[in-house]
């Protein structure tokens, strides 16, 4: 859980009930889930972000998130891990 | 043994290990405190390839590997309860209490499921509002950011059938427990990336200062960590105690604020017990007194229960970093990932499944020879 893992933000949104609660879609290595942006004010479409436990934590630049991506994928399970789908 | 162009950029590992060797004229031993980045340590044998005298020691770094046998035990008894839909990280299932496990709860009916964030537990509430809907709060300063929106979040839209249990733990206490040790051997500090790019580092300052220990905030990546630990010796062989930065690409001195003000919002400081090593003061985050509505303790009284831990388990001093998982009986033979008698077996993040994932054996050369 505490790994954290980059993705990039493929559609920004609010849900109905919360419009202040801003979420988005992150796509990890092909594999898609709603984030929320809230610690991430100032990121957008195509920025990368590392994700904690479906959190935008930290902006990072593409290079960055292809190395950390790299490392994960060393890792079995790690991905399905971090994205709650063992 | 791993080798070096499994890498990927060997030709650069090659000149930080050089540079780590010609700059290495004693022995120093180096802790890191992130369960992550003892998975790449071991996964890549990059202890296996620094000088001979340095040292590294894993230590309590792994989240689901520090959550108190207690807490456990109240997860599994709250779990239990009919009507209750009991969330968690997936990691945190097959963590084994006092009594059992909470996938032990779910096999006897109970309705158990894993969340990938706090929030779709929040949603859970929502979509079942005759049900209570538990989640179970655990994690270092990383997961405290969701942990606190998830709580903000059913506050404001008025989800009542919505609990946390919380069992948080921030690494600077730690980091200074173990350092108070009078046994302590540990001579630098390798921080962790995330924590800090939530956190910052002002926090360690005042540690490196007083200790006088050098703490670098080091990434989690092969070649992080070498240069994590190059940055570490050339402050203990220069005789400096400085807070560094390896990890500058993301993590900032003053870390996320608007994350730090969610986290202190919804939480306040509290003292902690850490499994294996006990109670370290002001070490963890409970909730403050306006969500008390939220805290799953209270509502649902569960009784402080005898827990005991496993006899044949050493997590305690694996955990402060004293034995290696290789120096317990039950290791690889009655405790694997797939039949875990201790948490550190449980985790990808705990050194006992990283040492099994790596396929460590024997203990490593540098302890034979002390
Ligand atoms: S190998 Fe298993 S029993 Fe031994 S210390 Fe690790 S978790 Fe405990």
């Amino acid at each position: 859980m505490c790994l954290g893992i980059p993705g990039r933000i493929v559609s920004v949104q609010a849900p109905d009930e919360r419009p202040d609660l801003r979420t988005g879609v992150v796509d990890f290595d092909g594999v898609r889930r709603e984030v929320c942006l809230i610690y991430a004010p100032e990121a957008g479409v195509g920025d990368y972000v590392v994700v904690h436990v479906g959190f935008a934590i930290s902006q990072i630049d593409e290079q960055e998130a292809a190395r950390t991506l790299a490392v994960i994928r060393a890792s079995p399970d790690a991905l399905a891990t971090e994205l709650g789908t063992p | 043994m791993k080798y070096l162009d499994e890498y990927r950029d060997p030709a650069l590992a090659r000149r930080l290990l050089d540079e780590l060797h010609a700059v290495a004229t004693a022995p120093w031993t180096i802790m890191e405190v992130c369960g992550g980045q003892t998975h790449t340590i071991v996964r890549q044998g990059i202890d296996e390839l620094l000088p001979a005298g340095i040292r590294m020691i894993h230590g309590p770094g792994c989240p689901v590997c520090v959550t108190p046998l207690a807490m456990v035990d109240k997860a599994v008894a709250i779990a239990a309860q009919p009507g209750v839909i009991f969330t968690s990280y997936g990691d945190m299932l097959r963590v084994p209490g006092s009594t059992g496990d909470l996938v032990g709860v779910k096999a006897r009916g109970g309705d158990v499921r894993v969340v990938y964030s706090p929030l779709d537990a929040v949603r859970l509430a929502r979509a079942n509002p005759d049900r209570q809907v538990v989640f179970f709060a655990v994690g270092f300063e990383t997961t405290a950011p969701a942990n606190a929106m998830a709580v903000l979040h059913a506050a404001t839209t008025g989800v009542p059938n919505f609990s946390v249990l919380v069992s948080h733990v921030l690494v600077p206490p730690a980091i200074t427990a173990i350092l108070d040790a009078p046994d302590n051997e540990v001579r630098g500090f390798l921080a962790a990336g995330h924590v800090c790019a939530v956190m910052g580092f002002t926090e360690y300052e005042p540690i490196a200062a007083k200790y006088r220990v050098p703490i670098v905030v080091t990434g989690f990546e092969p070649l992080d960590l070498i240069e994590g630990i190059l940055m570490t010796v050339r402050q203990l062989e220069e005789g400096r105690a400085e807070v560094e930065n390896q990890y500058a690409r993301a993590v900032r001195r003053s870390g996320n604020g608007t994350a730090q003000a969610a986290i202190r919002r919804v939480f306040t400081i509290s003292a902690r017990t850490w499994r294996g090593i006990g109670e370290i003061p002001a070490s963890g985050l409970a909730l403050a007194p306006e969500f008390a509505a939220f805290d799953a303790e209270r509502r649902f009284a569960v009784a402080e229960l005898n827990a005991s831990e496993h006899p044949a388990c050493i997590a305690g001093q694996i955990l402060r970093g004293t034995r290696l998982p290789t120096d317990c009986a039950a290791y690889g033979t009655a405790c694997t990932p797939r039949t875990p008698l201790g948490a550190p077996m449980v985790s990808a993040e705990g050194t006992c499944a990283a040492f099994y994932g790596a396929g460590r054996r024997a203990p490593l050369p540098v302890l034979e020879e002390r």
